[in-house]
């Protein structure tokens, strides 16, 4: 990140370490996030990511390390980072017995919204939530219900939002529309971390770190990650894909190979190990390689199988 | 590994044998399990019967002795000095207070420091010996008609066995004086007029727990509190957030009891309506930082509930609801003293029965305000401004 002065950073913290019962969940975790950035946090189940997102925001208190949030201390401005964040939680954590409407007002009230009804209203109109709005936040459907919590979280005009998962388990096109507006939040220079477990949300983030085993192994934009990966990639196509899967796995050279559809994809950091090994099938003619680049998946499949090797 | 295994074709779809207990036996064991990881819930098994009987069966006695008692002394002489011996060695009575004066007399009756007062008039040694059968007033506060019952109705013989070495050889004659036993604000010794008032007290302290020791572990199980500890609201916000609508509850139903009692059961309210309505919200806001503070301990509701038991118990049986206060065992007066509960009795009934004003009931009121503070105090320290 070079030429960015800090007034243009919205998260710098280093070294950040938390543990639970005496297990590391988060280890020397460094990362900067520019202002009016969307920065994708990616990594698999129980890596660390909520834990470092509530840290972020005060909810949790860091073992070790330090660093700034809107250029508050985490540690010591706990309160005031809270008045600048929207912190969107992986569960969804509205009251579910209160309407859209007073859940909604309820934020506006807890922030010192001025006219928290007038701001409501607003919100629930911008959110295409009118016709609605009486109704429990407990019976919304799964995408309404992220749509609330993003709502609630922008109300107060938040800095930085801090989005968990925010569309685990919901439907490709109120994905599509939570992406779009998360687009158009930055857009009015709000920063945006996101939680993700999906590669094409990863795709539509500015930059993108990715943590495994509580490390953060890699950053950077799409097309940084995948060319500091160093990973080479043929992909297959042809006849009886899942046999020369089986027989290619494990062989030296050989790190990854993946079943994409009707094609296969196999990788390796090596690259003239990779092409020895599969030396013995390149010539079949009931088989198409092609030397092709990874996929941003097979860069953050190879991560984490390289990391469970090193720190598992 | 496929974590499926392939379906055996060849076992038939029947029903085992012994489904029903089979089932029921999976169930039993992990019930047990749960149950052995619950380690607050496993130590209610043995807490709650044990210590609840043992601080129970010991400080309760509805049969009170040693009950402090004032003494008007308006003369000295051996005889009353004999007198006042006799009253003590009955037992029923012991003698905390000298006054001289009948206003003093009054007021430590009315703010519930003594339960019975004993006056010696002027002149009684001579008007003995004159045989005029001069007066000896014996005042008991009857509104627990259970604790001054007993010591009353046995005035007459016990002092009358106590003095005859005193002052008789052989047989003891009548008594050469008259004891004027004077059952103050319950003359009719109406258990009603009693137990109507502590009811209020007690119903109260009931739905005042239980409203807020669940209001915090119901946030955590909800999986809201995530959210709250996120925006900018502070620990103390919070508890006044969630005590205060319960205060108006509270004020409903105190309303609701008392006219009831008043209308139904005919209990009178001699004192100020206002200062009984400014004391009972008191009470109510104080039960409720209890049952926050219990909610902010808890690590589930079924651990606020148990908390809340634990809590209620003792209050209905120690705080002279059920049986006399000044029956019980110095011991268990000081865990009574604890209880927001003992000091509003002493309130409502002073009110309602004796008409006390706030200057009789300064140390109750200050009492109440006390354990306020500090359940708010352990509260607001005790609520997680974090996950950690």
């Amino acid at each position: 990140m070079n030429g960015v002065d800090a007034s243009n950073i919205a998260i710098d913290v280093k070294g950040l370490t938390k543990s639970f019962g005496g297990r590391e969940v988060v280890h020397d975790l460094s990362m900067q996030v520019r202002r009016g950035s969307i920065y994708g946090f990616l990594g698999p189940n129980g890596s660390g990511k909520t834990t470092t997102i509530r840290m972020l925001c005060g909810l949790l208190t860091p073992d070790g390390g330090e660093g700034t949030c809107l250029g508050y201390d985490i540690r010591r401005d706990a309160e005031r980072i809270k008045r600048h964040v929207g912190y969107m939680t992986q569960r969804f954590s509205l009251y579910q017995d209160l309407s859209v409407r007073e859940n909604l007002e309820f934020v506006a009230r807890v922030y010192g919204v001025p006219d928290p009804r007038g701001a409501a209203r607003e919100m629930i109109r911008r959110l295409g939530l009118s016709g609605r709005e009486d109704q429990l936040a407990g019976e919304l459907s799964g995408g309404w219900k992220q749509r609330l919590a993003l709502g609630a979280c922008t109300l107060p005009n938040p800095q930085l939002l801090l989005l968990d998962e925010p569309t685990a388990g919901v439907d490709p096109k109120a994905r599509r529309d939570f992406w779009n507006e998360i687009h158009a939040l930055a857009a009015d220079g709000l920063t945006v971390l996101v939680s993700t477990h999906y590669m094409d949300e990863a795709e539509r983030c500015h930059e993108i770190a990715y943590i495994a085993y509580g490390y953060l192994l890699t950053h950077g934009t799409v097309d940084e990650v995948i060319a500091k990966s160093a990973l080479t990639t043929y992909t297959v196509t042809g006849e009886d894909l899942g046999a020369l899967g089986n027989e290619l796995a494990g062989k030296p050279g050989v790190d990854m190979v993946a079943p994409f559809g009707t094609s296969l994809h196999v990788s390796g950091r090596d690259t003239a190990a990779l092409e020895a090994a599969i030396a013995p099938w390149r010539d079949r003619p009931s088989l198409r390689w092609e030397h092709s680049h990874p996929s941003l998946e097979d860069v953050f499949i190879e991560l984490m199988s390289r990391s469970r090797d090193n720190f598992q | 590994m496929s974590i499926v295994r392939a379906v055996d074709e060849n076992q038939p779809d029947r029903e085992p044998r012994f489904g029903f207990w089979r089932r029921a036996y999976a169930m039993v064991v992990k019930e047990f399990i749960q149950l052995r990881r619950d380690r607050v819930s496993f130590g209610m098994i043995v807490m709650i019967p044990v210590m609840q009987l043992l601080l129970f069966g010991f400080a309760i006695n509805t049969t009170p002795r040693h009950m402090p008692t004032a003494v008007l002394l308006q003369e000295e002489s051996d005889l009353a000095r004999s007198v006042l011996k006799a009253l003590e060695n009955t037992a029923y009575f012991r003698f905390t207070r000298e006054v001289h004066d009948v206003e003093e007399f009054d007021d430590l009756l009315m703010s519930g420091k003594v339960l019975f007062g004993v006056e010696i008039p002027r002149g009684f040694e001579r008007a003995v010996r004159r045989g005029e059968r001069p007066a000896l007033l014996v005042a008991a506060d009857a509104t627990d008609p259970v604790a001054a019952g007993a010591a009353l109705g046995s005035l007459g013989t016990l002092v009358q066995t106590a003095l005859a070495h005193d002052l008789f050889a052989g047989d003891p004659p009548a008594l050469p004086f008259e004891i004027r036993a004077h059952a103050r604000y319950n003359p009719a010794a109406s258990s009603r007029l009693n137990i109507v008032p502590g009811l209020v007290g007690t119903i109260l302290t009931m739905t005042m727990l239980i409203f807020t020791a669940l209001s915090v572990t119901r946030e955590v199980e909800r999986g809201t509190m995530e959210s709250l500890l996120s925006m900018p609201i502070r620990p103390v916000e919070v508890m006044f957030g969630k005590i205060i609508p319960y205060v108006l509850v509270g004020f409903i139903q105190a309303f609701l009891i008392l006219s009831i009692g008043v209308l139904m059961f005919g209990v009178p309210v001699l004192g100020s309506l206002v200062m009984l309505a400014l004391l009972s919200t008191l009470f109510i806001t104080t039960n409720l930082s209890i049952g926050y503070t219990f909610s902010t301990l808890a690590q589930n509701q079924l651990q606020a509930m148990q908390l809340s038991i634990m809590f209620f118990l003792p209050s209905i049986l120690l705080s002279g609801f059920m049986f006399p206060f000044s029956g019980m065992p110095v011991w268990a007066q000081y865990i009574g003293e604890g209880l927001p509960l003992t000091h509003y009795l002493r309130i409502v009934r002073a009110i309602m029965l004796k008409g006390a004003t706030l200057q009789n009931l300064e140390y109750d009121a200050i009492a109440l305000a006390a354990l306020m503070m500090l359940a708010m105090t352990i509260a607001v320290t005790r609520f997680r401004r974090t996950l950690d």
